[in-house]
């Protein structure tokens, strides 16, 4: 790998979300990545994939990416608008969504997400987060959970200072000990790799490499001793088409990530 | 019925220091007017309520308003975090906040039993995460009839909740549409309630979707053309994300702040600046 590649890693890692979408009816969208991935794949592969923001807009088809989840283009062009109260009582709990898009500061080896505070003493934490808002209920109910985040040690902890959502908990058996109806997180997408949990342990292990990444490389931004699978693979490398589509895509929006 | 009244007017008389005070608005509809209009108004020791509380709570947070606040998630969307929020959490400036936290769902829920006149809500939430460890207006509940596990939550019932909404009519009968987010919830839950619309007109024309809350429902109503900006009202004006984003740089500064509130609302500094 002697060229640098024609595109970010954040790139790669919007592509890579994208395609996880292919075999996805409906998404409950994060806004932020999450959302750029989701309507990269809907210009791609995905054209009836189902985008419900936590505004209540379902079926939202906008032509720009949205700021915020409650964009006047998202009511404007969507199947329905429902309340805030309906979207998370008839839809999300009662396990409509296939797919729930989550982003974090912090997130661990069982995939346990903060969104909250960082440091010990949630009193007085060293740093204030926006906080849950719909986080916790799609992390239970939804029947996946993809999560998207930057790679770096900041982020990957081996402990989460506060359980904003629950991945795998202390480990096998969590979940159905609380009782969430949801499979969990299948993919953690970044833009260094992605991890997917083991099936007997629930810890998160490398799968697979973007292109001039290295296992190494992975496991110094990873903050707790991150093993591999067994048939690591290597991403395939952005299309031409799914980095002009993405391009286009946050071109036309101003957005500052 | 509902009143038609003068913002300044509506505020003064239904807003009390020691309130507990929800301005809703989700992303759309959000009465930024009303809440400029409580910062002047100068009321103090208020606790706010509401799910996503964005710039107008950030501003009545640094104006030193409130003493609590009930939230679900706070942030300035699409740009980052909301400092006044953060400086009165973590620095106690201008006035310790206290802080009660929910997931949005639970807060969701904890309006529709408000709504309802239930004491509390029931959701298939929570579990596992540590929201349950700092919040006491959630517990486990089982159901009576399966057996299974649940979270109950407390009913929210503010003294006053207030909302923008598109239009309403001389009578006080308003009208609202699009993204709707809890507003009617709020209005229903809380004990009585302030509407701030875009206009008042003679007669409402029907539109697809609407919700209408009849004049008997509501406790007051003003008309503040403009009253949801930066936010939006569809069918009059678009969010002004500039605005958002310009908004990052005085919420930074505790003197960049003040001079804010004394240059655009005319209320003065909440507190010495200090450090």
């Amino acid at each position: 790998m002697s060229a640098e590649p024609s595109w970010t890693p954040t790139e790669m890692m919007t592509v890579v979300a994208a395609r996880a979408l292919a075999e996805a009816t409906t998404c409950f969208v994060g806004i932020g990545a999450p959302s750029t991935a989701a309507n990269l794949a809907r210009r791609l592969h995905a054209p009836e994939l189902v985008l419900i923001y936590e505004s209540g807009t379902i079926g939202a088809r906008p032509s720009t990416l949205p700021l915020s989840i409650g964009d006047g283009e998202l009511a404007a062009t969507a199947d329905t608008v429902v309340s805030v109260p309906e979207v998370f009582n008839y839809w999300l709990q009662a396990g409509r969504i296939d797919v729930g898009f989550l982003g974090a500061a912090q997130i661990d080896r069982y995939a346990n997400l903060n969104s909250t505070v960082i440091g010990d003493d949630y009193r007085r934490p060293a740093v204030r987060l926006p906080g849950a808002g719909g986080a916790p209920e799609i992390a239970a109910s939804c029947r996946e959970v993809f999560i998207m985040v930057k790679h770096g040690r900041r982020t990957f902890v081996p402990q989460v200072d506060f359980v904003t959502s629950v991945g795998y908990g202390d480990g096998p058996g969590a979940r159905e000990r609380l009782g969430l109806r949801g499979r969990g997180p299948v993919r953690v997408i970044t833009d260094l790799a992605v991890l997917t949990p083991d099936p007997d342990s629930c810890e998160l292990r490398l799968d697979q490499l973007h292109p001039g990444v290295s296992l190494p490389e992975v496991q110094a931004a990873t903050g707790w001793p991150l093993a591999a699978g067994d048939d690591v693979t290597e991403t395939d490398p952005p299309t031409e088409q799914e980095l002009r589509l993405l391009r286009e895509l946050t071109g036309a929006t101003d957005v500052d990530d | 019925m509902a009143e038609l009244l003068p913002l300044a007017e509506a505020v003064r008389e239904l807003v009390r220091d020691g309130d507990t005070v929800a301005l809703e608005g989700f992303t759309h509809l959000i009465p930024v007017a009303a809440g400029h209009e409580i910062i002047r108004a100068g009321r103090r020791d208020l606790e706010l309520v509401r799910m996503t509380p964005d710039l107008v709570y950030d501003q009545l947070i640094g104006a030193g308003c409130a003493r609590r606040l009930v939230f679900s998630w706070g942030g300035n969307p699409g740009v980052g975090s909301l400092h006044r929020l953060r400086d009165a959490v973590e620095r106690g400036w201008p006035v310790p906040l206290e802080i009660e936290e929910h997931s949005h769902a639970g807060m969701a829920n904890r309006y529709a039993a408000g709504a309802a006149g239930l004491p509390f809500a029931v959701l298939r939430g929570y579990a596992g995460t540590d929201l349950v460890h700092h919040t006491a207006t959630l517990a486990p509940v089982t159901c009576p009839f399966t057996g299974e596990q649940l979270t109950a939550v407390a009913a929210l019932r503010p003294d006053v909740s207030v909302i923008h909404a598109q239009r309403a009519d001389r009578r006080g009968n308003v009208q609202l549409w699009g993204i709707t987010g809890v507003q009617k919830e709020a209005v229903f839950a809380a004990a009585r309630s302030l509407v701030t619309v875009e206009e008042v007109v003679e007669t409402l024309d029907p539109v697809p979707g609407a919700i209408v809350l009849p004049a008997w429902t509501v406790t007051a109503v003003a008309e503040v053309p403009g009253g949801a900006r930066p936010s939006y009202a569809q069918g009059y004006y678009e969010r002004d994300n500039s605005y958002y984003q310009r908004w990052e740089p005085i919420s930074r500064d505790r003197q960049v702040f003040c001079d804010w509130l004394r240059e655009q609302l005319g209320a003065p500094a909440p507190a010495e600046v200090g450090a």
